[in-house]
């Protein structure tokens, strides 16, 4: 389904992608399943669910990043948690660049049980209007709940209201979080309400890249190695969403390319500003890992012509890195792994293990994007079920701990390599060392492979914490659980025995 | 002007799942969307830890989607339940509900009376966002495993010099594991035997002696009172109301006093604890007096833009004990309105007749306006969330994060509360002062 800017909804990817939650199975399954188009791969439900999360955190998060943004969020209180969640870590960004977040604000209807009934629009009006005039923002976003959701608040039709009176654009955000169980979704609402609200059609043609990401680049060195290998090429970075300024936004448009870390953040954005203004979108593997970046330097080169310069820049890289590395992947070859993580990251970090001479034992997906808003296959997951030296389990996991745990307790790998919050530490419960890539630069380019190959050697050579933690703690899973296949309590699943429980 | 919640400082009612999880080996069950828990859970525990037995990811949660909008999600808590039941290793499973399940009008209390016979006890608690704040949530998680699990259970004798501890609310209260372990040994000292249910190792053990105990201890302004007025009522335990945690020797001292007294305690046995005590902290203190008094940094004058519980028992040290004069107390976690006039009144009651005005606001816009226009005769010192970094630093303040959003700060196990709290905040306080130019 193509995406179209200006249409007021941008619908969850369960039904414009056809994404899924469950699944269980092989990589070639996988495979073939995808092989007839997406359509043989279909979702499995659960009889045991453990709490996920929603595209409202991460809409609201992405969009609060923006310096000169304003978020009005129309819920009750623990809606606008986000507000608590994201207080400081932006201020730190913007400080370290010296850029100005003054005019940022959070603030909240704070839904009480009569606004359930009557609903209440017009304090929403008030406090658009009350958030507008203390800070002067250059956006306002209004943030949808589940509550504003289920009871029908028209937040399109309260815009013609502030006609003459603010002057900026005003983007309602539909991130209810019932409408999708994969927060992801959040992403795309975030990108649908910049493309349609922010985004100008271009005035002229820049020399800019657009780097959908999580960070600015900011941990250690990496923004160094990315305006090198820009600078190779005589391109420049637009840093966004975080820290970036609507001014920023109103330009994409005119960039050269753009190109994300991570295919499941902004894969939305890069298509969208592709189909409206004609910005090329960078379909390569990530710039993780010696692969993912080669190909990631080399697409990029291609679209200014610049294929030669890019390939010296490389060639002195790999000369002083790859030495270096291989040294370092003598003594990782033939470990073990479990990897967890979101498509897009999970299926890139699978490859980087790979190239090291790690075995993948069990690759879980927080959720599945058979396809994006292209109709293509993502580079990363194609890349690997055509590239993979072996078969391996794959399952799609919807952040389900006791699925993992089962998982890691069979598996018992060497590490266990993960991206969410709140994950390393069970892994850790059993003696597993665990390593969460939480830096989306983590592995950039060779000098960051190289880190990331280091730490996880290291990692798994002082085991010290994993061990001594493992001593003195318990799961809090019965013992029967343990012993069931992971997927036992899939919709549909065969059970040993559901009835004895002791 | 509609209210406006600018900054927020507090959570809404489903926040009170860290209540649950502060008991050792419950488990909350969360018949709500998929988002609220994890949500919720990392934005309010911050840099103090949301992990432990379990973590908001092993929540178990009906994840509710467009379907259950639309046909309930009646069935889907059922079958959750009936799972949580054989798949987590539990003592006692709270169903907590969210917003949308209680606008479509699950019936959920009669799903969980479906469980009355399972192994191990099912309660639920309606939680939704809309209904109230975290503190309240809390309130009313305490109050239905007194209605729902410990009424039901036999009735066993008092045991002599036991007293369960209230107060601190898990996880808001950055500081509550080492808070309720301090009131635990000022306990001991007097030669009772404390007993709370929050924490490590307490547990069910725990919860079931409450109706036991000779009598609740509530030591807050606020929070909790509907609890102890609950259990008299149940079980007949009388309470004593402590409102103000006590930091520091003038508040610790007295709170052993008042405990003393209502336990019956011979006072001069009391007071020679506090003798032993005060010796130890006044040595401290001795040895520190030119860092508090002679710099360049610190006025007298200070505000709190706090919780109700915090801004009493960081104002009654810094007055009673430092002899700092309170500007206005600024206190944000939307304290119920029948409660506002009586805590008010608590900052009535400093040392030489010293009083400090009160503002309940939750907008954190107007609350550092006020904090801009008023006069703190040199750097006013700011006690509060990481919202009032800025505010400090805008104002060539000095600067403590002691509630939520506590960011750039991180909380194992220490604690303001009592002798050794005190000292504590004097450390925290005057790194503070010491981070400028003297």
């Amino acid at each position: 389904m193509a995406i179209n800017i200006n249409s007021k909804l941008c619908d969850s990817r369960e039904s414009r992608l056809g994404s899924i939650t469950g699944f269980s199975g092989s990589l070639n399954d996988l495979k073939q399943d995808l092989s007839c188009g997406g359509g043989c791969v279909e979702n499995k439900g659960r009889c045991f669910s453990q709490a996920s999360s929603c595209p409202s955190n991460c809409a609201l998060g992405q969009l609060s990043g923006i310096n000169d943004a304003a978020i009005v969020h129309h819920g009750p209180s623990g809606c606008a948690a986000t507000a608590i969640g994201i207080s400081s870590n932006y201020d730190l960004l913007a400080g370290a660049l010296g850029r100005d977040r003054s005019h940022f604000a959070y603030t909240c209807t704070d839904m009480k049980e009569a606004d359930t009934v009557f609903g209440s629009i017009e304090t929403l009006k008030e406090v658009i209007l009350e958030t507008y005039h203390r800070y002067h923002p250059k956006v306002i976003f209004i943030g949808a709940s589940c509550v504003s959701g289920v009871i029908g608040e028209d937040l399109e039709g309260l815009l013609d209201d502030f006609k003459g009176e603010i002057d900026i654009p005003i983007a309602p955000v539909h991130c209810e979080g019932f409408k999708s169980q994969i927060w992801a979704t959040g992403f795309d609402l975030a990108q649908h309400a910049i493309l349609k609200y922010i985004v100008k059609p271009p005035q002229k043609k820049s020399n800019k890249v657009n780097i959908y990401g999580f960070t600015q680049g900011l941990s250690w060195n990496t923004r160094s190695d990315i305006k090198q290998m820009l600078g190779a090429i005589g391109l420049e970075a637009t840093y966004l969403p975080a820290s970036a300024s609507v001014e920023e936004l109103e330009h994409l448009s005119e960039a050269v390319a753009t190109v994300t870390t991570c295919s499941t953040l902004g894969s939305y954005l890069g298509i969208g500003l592709e189909k409206a203004y004609g910005v090329p979108f960078v379909r390569s593997l990530p710039p993780h890992g010696i692969v993912g970046f080669e190909d990631y330097a080399r697409q990029l080169a291609k679209i200014v012509g610049k294929e030669a310069e890019m390939e010296a820049y490389l060639q002195k890289e790999r000369d002083f890195y790859l030495p270096k590395l291989e040294k370092v992947k003598e003594k990782l070859r033939g470990k073990r792994a479990v990897i967890a993580m979101g498509p897009g990251f999970g299926a890139n970090y699978t490859r980087i293990l790979q190239e090291f001479g790690i075995k993948i034992e069990h690759l879980l997906a927080w959720h599945l994007d058979k396809q994006y808003d292209d109709g293509k296959q993502p580079t990363a997951l194609k890349y690997l079920t055509e590239n993979s030296p072996n078969n391996f389990n794959y399952s799609v996991n919807d952040l389900q701990n006791y699925e993992f745990m089962n998982i890691l307790n069979n598996v018992k790998p060497d590490v266990f390599v993960s991206r969410h919050p709140g994950s390393t530490v069970w892994a850790m419960k059993i003696g597993v060392p665990a390593y969460c890539v939480y830096d989306e630069y983590n592995s950039f380019g060779y000098r960051g492979t190289l880190r990331f190959a280091q730490t996880l050697l290291d990692i798994i050579t002082n085991r010290s914490f994993a061990e001594n933690l493992s001593k003195h703690v318990r799961l809090p899973y019965s013992k029967w659980w343990m012993e069931q296949k992971y997927d036992a309590l899939y919709e549909g699943s065969e059970v040993k025995e559901l009835v004895d429980v002791k | 002007m509609a209210k406006i919640l600018d900054e927020p400082r507090y959570v809404c009612a489903l926040g009170a799942m860290q209540t649950v999880q502060a008991i050792s080996r419950a488990i909350p069950i969360i018949h709500a969307g998929p988002g609220c828990a994890s949500k919720l859970a990392g934005c309010i525990a911050g840099t103090t830890g949301d992990s432990g037995y379990l973590n908001p990811q092993t929540y178990p949660c009906t994840n509710i989607g467009e379907t259950e909008v639309v046909f309930g999600g009646e069935e889907k808590l059922r079958t959750i339940i009936e799972n949580s039941l054989k798949v987590m290793d539990g003592d006692l499973f709270v169903v907590l509900s969210g917003c949308t399940v209680e606008i479509v009008g699950d019936d959920i209390d009669q799903v969980v009376s479906e469980f009355r016979d399972a192994e191990k006890p099912v309660i639920s608690v309606a939680t939704a966002g809309f209904k109230g704040t975290n503190l309240e949530g809390h309130e009313w998680v305490v109050n239905g495993i007194i209605n729902q699990y410990l009424a039901r259970q036999p009735k066993k004798d008092v045991i002599k010099g036991l007293v369960n501890i209230w107060g601190p609310v898990p996880s808001y209260d950055p500081y509550w594991l080492g808070n309720i372990r301090e009131l635990e040994n000022l306990i001991r000292k007097l030669g009772l035997t404390p007993n709370s249910i929050f924490g490590e190792f307490r547990g069910i053990e725990n919860v079931d002696k409450v109706p036991q105990a000779e009598f609740n201890l509530l030591v807050s302004p606020w929070v909790g009172l509907d609890n102890v007025k609950l259990l008299e009522k149940k079980f007949g335990t009388p309470y004593l109301h402590y409102p103000t945690l006590p930091i520091g020797a003038h508040e610790t001292s007295a709170f052993l006093h008042a405990v003393g007294d209502f336990a019956g305690i011979d006072p001069k046995h009391v007071e020679a604890i506090i003798q032993k005590h005060e010796t130890e902290y006044y040595f401290y203190l001795e040895r520190s007096v030119d860092i508090f008094f002679e710099n360049r940094t610190a006025s007298k004058k200070f505000s709190t833009v706090t919780t109700a519980a915090n801004a009493l028992a960081v104002s009654k040290f810094l007055v009673n004990d430092l002899g700092l004069m309170p500007n206005t107390q600024f206190i944000t976690e939307g304290v119920p309105e029948e409660h506002q006039q009586r805590v008010a009144e608590y900052f009535n009651g400093f040392s030489y007749g010293i009083k400090a005005d009160v503002v309940f606001s939750t907008d954190g816009y107007k609350v550092h306006e006020q904090i801009e226009q008023e006069d703190f005769a040199g750097a006013p010192l700011i006690i509060g969330s990481i919202f009032e970094k800025k505010l400090a630093r805008k104002l060539d303040g000095n600067f403590v994060c002691i509630s939520v959003p506590i960011k750039e700060k991180v909380i194992l196990h220490s604690s303001y509360v009592g002798y050794h709290g005190g000292l504590k905040l004097l450390e925290d306080i005057y790194s503070s002062v010491y981070q400028s130019f003297n």
